[in-house]
């Protein structure tokens, strides 16, 4: 981890009446750094982008920005700065008006104003002569645009972001996702988001964190989130995913409808299971193969082949395996399994490919 | 099929509109034209003349309409600095308790406006309600703070007072929170939120509230015969007067049009000054 962080929250709760949103978050974010908070609605996360922009209050706990704690900071006084979920630009003014607001309240002259106006307008890819348009008159995705250069006016230490882009439709998201990583490339500051789309996170940011209910499950880049999570909650969270209940005697891997072969590569991970009360293996679906006769795996499964889905460049499978469990298997349109509905097939894969979430079966949690 | 809708629409207006012409249009335009008729005539059949104007000018009536104009002024102004912050908490604060607010506001309305000025009188005057119980419990009293410029404006602030708060109300309503968070959060302070965002964004609110209050306040005759005692007369009072006593048509209806036509620019103005659309973003 490089330098200081530039921000730090120790023991945050927030606590409304008898709810708890948060249950005293710690956290580090570093200078420069893309960081996402994702997670279901309900989780804390808009709570805690409220009381880091100081929109709220943290019923205890610190905040810290650099060596300033800024909990009992209002709003206004913080060097930061949020774009927000519905942009909340002010309709009585123009683009140019908007994005000098911030600069106008510092009482900046007006020839200086514009001028960082129109070179945020430049940035942002808006044309100059939308300058003195309504924003009203704006489509979406230059709205957002315009929320942003007001942000990058305001030149805050953070920027934080608040789901800015989950009204948008589906293609405009994905091009405004991709240029808001090179902003932050570019721009060089610490952009801290908010979203409920997992995709929309592995996407942009450096670290991911996911959260549920009020407390974070796992901090990690996006590549390790997605192949080594810590619960069945982030697997199932980051997509389409396989689990097995399994147990593990001896070095022998046990599970409904599985069927494990023993020997050295899957010896850590019985090791590992048999260590625990419950374990759960994952396999992602783009993992599982179609074995041909004579063909074997560490791990296999037989079942029928009930549904066969095109993606597009991808194509799916459903599987119902002789336990009974659906399994989904993914595979590039030129790598397809050429079956049919009501097909018996075997299914399997390697032991580097799949991974042991240490955590009982959900029957045994709530015991 | 729309040409038939839009026929339709017309043929159901029709009954309205008769009432419109009737009951509006026709009385107006009958105080028009009384209003260009000789001095002390009863019917609208006459050599048309502006003498009625000329008294007007020649008897000092300007008087009693620059008392109304300013009386309406300041009594609305006042009604917008104490019913923006009530006004503001019935739109974001208060929640339920807004509707507390507004039925209490309402149900002073039940009661006729004369008699809540007799009430009023009752409470202020010498020997009063106020006056009266302090001058027998402490042996002191005090002049009563009737019959001035200063009670008429009180009357008519008390009096008019929905008119305002219940537009402003509806004004701070469509204030966008996340505007004024953000406002906030780019690092404005309270009194900028509320000069560059609550202001602008609730303008068609106020304006409506303004107009509201001051045409009504400037008609305003109540207070200032109960309250004031007639410290000095207002143009409605003179109105009524030309009418009756005077006898003097002509004059009453000159009076009302300059009235008519001096509100009706105002209110003309005030309306085309908002564009509603655009303050909405509607664009």
């Amino acid at each position: 981890m490089p330098a200081k962080p530039i921000l730090r929250l120790r023991g945050v709760r927030k606590i409304f009446g008898r709810f708890t949103a948060l249950h005293g978050i710690d956290l580090d974010i570093e200078e420069g750094e893309f960081f996402t908070i994702v997670g279901p609605s309900g989780s804390g996360k808009s709570t805690i982008i409220r009381l880091l922009v100081g929109m709220d209050e943290v019923t205890s706990g610190e905040i810290w920005l650099r060596d300033k704690r800024i909990d009992q900071t209002p709003a206004n006084l913080r060097p930061t700065c949020m774009v927000f979920q519905s942009l909340a630009l002010f309709p009585h003014m123009s683009v140019g008006q908007n994005i000098e607001f911030p600069l106008k309240l510092r009482k900046i002259e007006p020839a200086k104003r514009k001028a960082r106006a129109l070179e945020l307008l430049k940035l942002l890819h808006l044309p100059e002569h939308y300058y003195d348009k309504r924003v009203t008159e704006c489509s979406g995705g230059e709205r957002q645009r315009i929320a942003l250069a007001r942000a990058l006016a305001f030149d805050p230490e953070i920027l934080f972001f608040d789901e800015p882009l989950s009204a948008l439709d589906y293609r405009l998201r994905k091009s405004l996702e991709k240029e808001l990583k090179s902003l932050h490339a570019r721009t060089g500051k610490t952009f801290v988001y908010i979203t409920h789309s997992l995709e929309e996170a592995m996407v942009m940011s450096d670290r991911i964190a996911i959260m549920k209910t009020g407390r974070f499950e796992q901090i990690s880049d996006a590549d390790e989130i997605y192949s080594k999570p810590v619960s069945r909650f982030v697997a199932e969270f980051m997509g389409e995913v396989n689990l097995f209940d399994v147990t593990a005697t001896a070095g022998r891997i046990e599970g409904a409808g599985l069927s494990a072969a023993q020997g050295a590569a899957t010896r850590p991970m019985a090791d590992k299971i048999a260590a625990t009360r419950g374990a759960t293996l994952m396999i992602r679906p783009e993992y599982v193969q179609f074995l041909q006769d004579g063909e074997n795996a560490d791990f296999e499964v037989t079942g029928t082949l009930q549904g066969i889905y095109a993606l597009g460049s991808r194509i799916h499978y459903e599987i119902r395996t002789e336990s009974g469990q659906i399994l989904t298997v993914e595979k590039l349109r030129e790598d397809r399994h050429d079956g049919r509905e009501g097909d018996t097939v075997r299914l399997g894969w390697n032991a580097d490919s799949a991974h042991v979430i240490e955590e009982p079966a959900f029957e045994e949690q709530m015991a | 099929m729309r040409r038939l809708d839009s026929k339709l629409g017309a043929l159901s207006s029709l009954p309205m509109l008769a009432v419109l012409a009737l009951a509006f249009i026709a009385p107006l335009g009958l105080v028009a034209i009384f209003s260009i008729m000789p001095e002390k005539v009863f019917s609208i059949f006459n050599m048309p003349n502006f003498a009625a104007f000329k008294t007007m000018a020649d008897q000092g009536y300007y008087k009693s309409l620059l008392w109304s104009l300013f009386m309406a002024f300041a009594a609305t102004t006042i009604l917008f600095v104490i019913c923006w912050p009530l006004a503001y908490g019935m739109a974001k604060v208060f929640k339920r308790f807004a509707l507390v607010v507004t039925i209490a506001v309402v149900m002073s309305l039940f009661v006729s406006e004369n008699i809540r000025l007799f009430g009023w009188v009752l409470t202020l005057m010498k020997g009063g309600l106020f006056e009266g119980y302090l001058r027998h419990w402490t042996g002191i009293g005090f002049n009563s703070p009737l019959y001035n410029v200063g009670i008429i404006i009180f009357g008519i602030v008390y009096v008019y007072l929905p008119f305002m708060l219940f537009p402003l109300a509806q004004g701070i309503s469509m204030v966008p929170d996340d505007a004024r968070q953000a406002a906030r959060d780019l690092g404005a302070t309270r009194w900028q939120v509320l000069t560059q965002i609550d202001l602008p964004l609730a303008a068609p609110g106020i304006m409506v509230g303004y107009l509201l209050t001051f045409v009504l306040a400037a008609g305003a005759m109540a207070e200032a015969k109960i309250l004031g005692g007639r410290a000095v007369i207002v143009i409605a009072d003179d109105i009524q007067t030309a009418f009756t006593y005077g006898q003097n048509w002509s004059l009453g209806a000159a009076l009302s049009m300059v009235l008519i036509v001096l509100i009706g620019a105002l209110a003309i103005y005030g309306i085309a000054k908002i564009d509603l659309d655009k303050i909405m973003g509607r664009g």
